[in-house]
């Protein structure tokens, strides 16, 4: 298991390297100045600027020059939000972003089990249907209708929540719950079939024989192997709620990692840039690593060939 | 195929919203970018869905943004039917390693954040992609570069899955004697793959379009709700959400402009879910 989990790692480390090339390059050839602001610059000043940071030379010069810094720990400045350090951006809003995500993921998850559990124990009755369509109806409603939506009713409509913000726990509350709720219908669907797939099976039969009440049955033998499809959703559903909040922090205006993204994009912040995707990319090939795990911790059958 | 009613009336709506996108700019007494003095105005029998900050009758914007999210959306989902079919083929009736290393690629692109990259492709390139074709016999679509570049940058998000069931069907499929039959009597690869092979995999390839439609629609406008996708004087239905949501505030927000366009945005989204779900419930009937 773990040289399976090491060749796994090994292995991911060529498409960081290409991603993060790739990203580099497309900020740099791509047309615009990160110097460039209202009026235009002056040559000289400009080859100034890109002597400091280290953006004068030809590409590949300046993709491997970038490249080594990264290696030993050094992300490079950011250009636009002058003297800070891309590291420190990432360092103060990443933990924002995280506790966020993680939250909606706990949510997602938290709530979709149960649900779709639910639905699968009362398979083919109106509770089943109308769940079924419950969570169609969550899945079509994306994150960028929500948060909106979610602002006009709740904070200014009720006056219930704050609008916008971070800090407290109620400015938390709205974003978290519009970042989870397309999440959940998945979650439920996920586990809905999972569940039904293994009810039918002969473990399940063998178990109803010998008298396991219902309830049991579906929560306590079924459930473990039915999430396994859910586990291999944990990836893309990270990645997901990692797309999800570059919305909800520009809506509820939280300083969060993907308003630098955006932010950094716009303004062809190319340190900035690449610094955020190698720590999305880094975060999501855990998240994958973590999830292989789980499936095989989870599921006996599974003997990976090491 | 024998569609359900409830599949029908999907159907039939969602006939009635490619009606209104296509004919409804045409028959609206207002132009899309036509300004009033009138702005605004909240629902009312001149305007029915009322106007905008600039005075813009909101109901025909919605019906013009419905094409670009229906046009967005088709293409992209066409373009990554098209990379996911072929690789998924490919990738099943080849076998053994290069099915394994092709297979081991998909996995290393799920791991990553690929609306991020499109994010970069998209907001970088326009203007070289512009700048590109204005030297060329294709200048006449200079002006539509981002929107050229959302199909090709969504279609790439969104071939994945699809590459993957493909090939698991086509693993099965490969086995059956009529596939060796073919093979025997000396029908080349791409014969057999696209002639004996493919007809077996389109009702599964039909259900996963209905899928990947209501992915591409969503994700072109979360990019243009982020004002990355698609950019004025063209509007999205993604563009008019965030027009609305840029004019919250606590005391009088127009609601007009957030509920309209997420309704429309939604219940298009819910409508091809619905179709894609009868469709798959209708395979796994069949197969039974």
């Amino acid at each position: 298991m773990l040289t399976f989990l090491i060749r796994r790692l090994l292995s991911s480390i060529p498409v960081v390297v290409a991603v993060l090339a790739l990203c580099f390059l497309l900020v740099r050839i791509a047309p615009g100045s990160p110097f460039a602001s209202e009026r235009a610059l002056d040559p000289r000043t400009k080859a100034m600027l890109e002597e400091k940071y280290g953006l004068s030379g030809s590409l590949p010069e300046q993709l491997l020059r970038y490249g080594f810094n990264v290696l030993r720990g050094d992300l490079g400045d950011s250009l636009k939000f002058r003297g800070r350090t891309v590291a420190e951006i990432i360092g103060q809003s990443l933990p924002r972003s995280l506790l966020l995500g993680s939250i909606s993921f706990t949510l997602a998850l938290g709530l979709g089990i149960p649900l779709g559990a639910w639905a699968a124990a009362h398979h083919g009755k109106k509770a089943d249907s109308f769940l079924n369509s419950l969570a169609l109806l969550t899945l079509s409603t994306p994150t960028f209708v929500l948060a909106p939506v979610s602002v006009l009713v709740f904070a200014f409509g009720l006056k219930l929540l704050p609008p916008a913000g971070w800090g407290t726990l109620s400015q938390l509350i709205l974003p978290a719950i519009c970042l989870a709720i397309p999440f959940i219908g998945v979650c439920a669907r996920l586990t809905r079939s999972g569940l039904l797939e293994t009810l039918g099976s002969d473990f399940i039969r063998t178990a109803r024989a010998k008298g396991v009440s219902e309830t049991n049955l579906v929560y306590l033998h079924a459930l473990r192997p039915a999430i396994l499809p859910l586990v291999a959703y944990a990836g893309p559903l990270a990645a997901n709620i990692l797309t999800g909040s570059l919305v909800i922090e520009e809506v509820f205006a939280i300083p969060g990692i993907g308003q630098f993204f955006v932010n950094g994009v716009i303004n062809r912040d190319v340190f900035l840039v690449s610094g955020v995707v190698l720590v999305y990319c880094l975060l999501l090939l855990l998240f994958n690593l973590i999830a292989d795990w789980l499936t095989a911790l989870l599921d006996p059958r599974i003997r990976v060939a090491s | 195929m024998k569609l359900s009613r409830s599949a029908l009336v999907i159907l039939g709506l969602l006939g009635m919203l490619g009606i209104a996108a296509v004919f409804g700019p045409i028959f609206s007494p207002y132009g899309v970018g036509e300004l009033s003095d009138n702005r605004l105005a909240p629902p009312s029998a001149e305007h029915w869905l009322g106007t905008d900050l600039h005075g813009r009758d909101l109901m025909t914007r919605l019906m013009y943004g419905a094409r670009i999210s229906l046009l967005v959306g088709f293409v992209g989902a066409s373009i990554s039917l098209f990379i996911g079919v072929v690789y998924g083929l490919i990738a099943g009736y080849a076998g053994g390693r290069t099915d394994n290393r092709m297979m081991r690629l998909v996995d290393v692109l799920y791991a990553l954040p690929r609306i991020v990259l499109v994010i970069v492709l998209i907001s970088l390139f326009d203007l070289k992609l512009k700048s590109l074709l204005d030297g060329t016999f294709l200048a006449p679509f200079a002006t539509h570069a981002r929107l050229l570049l959302l199909f090709v940058g969504l279609g790439m998000v969104e071939w994945l899955t699809l590459a993957r069931i493909v090939r698991a069907q086509v693993l099965t499929i490969k086995e059956r004697p009529f596939v060796l039959s073919s093979r025997l009597i000396g029908q080349s690869t791409p014969v057999i793959l696209f002639r004996q092979i493919l007809p077996q995999v389109i009702p599964i390839v039909v259900t996963y379009l209905t899928l990947a439609l209501p992915a591409v629609i969503l994700e072109e406008s979360f990019l243009s709700f982020l004002g990355l996708g698609v950019q004025a004087p063209l509007a999205s239905w993604g563009t008019l959400l965030a027009d609305g949501a840029s004019m919250l505030n606590p005391i009088d927000t127009p609601w007009w402009l957030i509920v309209f366009p997420a309704l429309a945005l939604v219940s298009c989204l819910l409508l091809f879910n619905l179709l894609g779900d009868q469709l798959r419930r209708l395979g796994t009937d069949s197969e039974r």
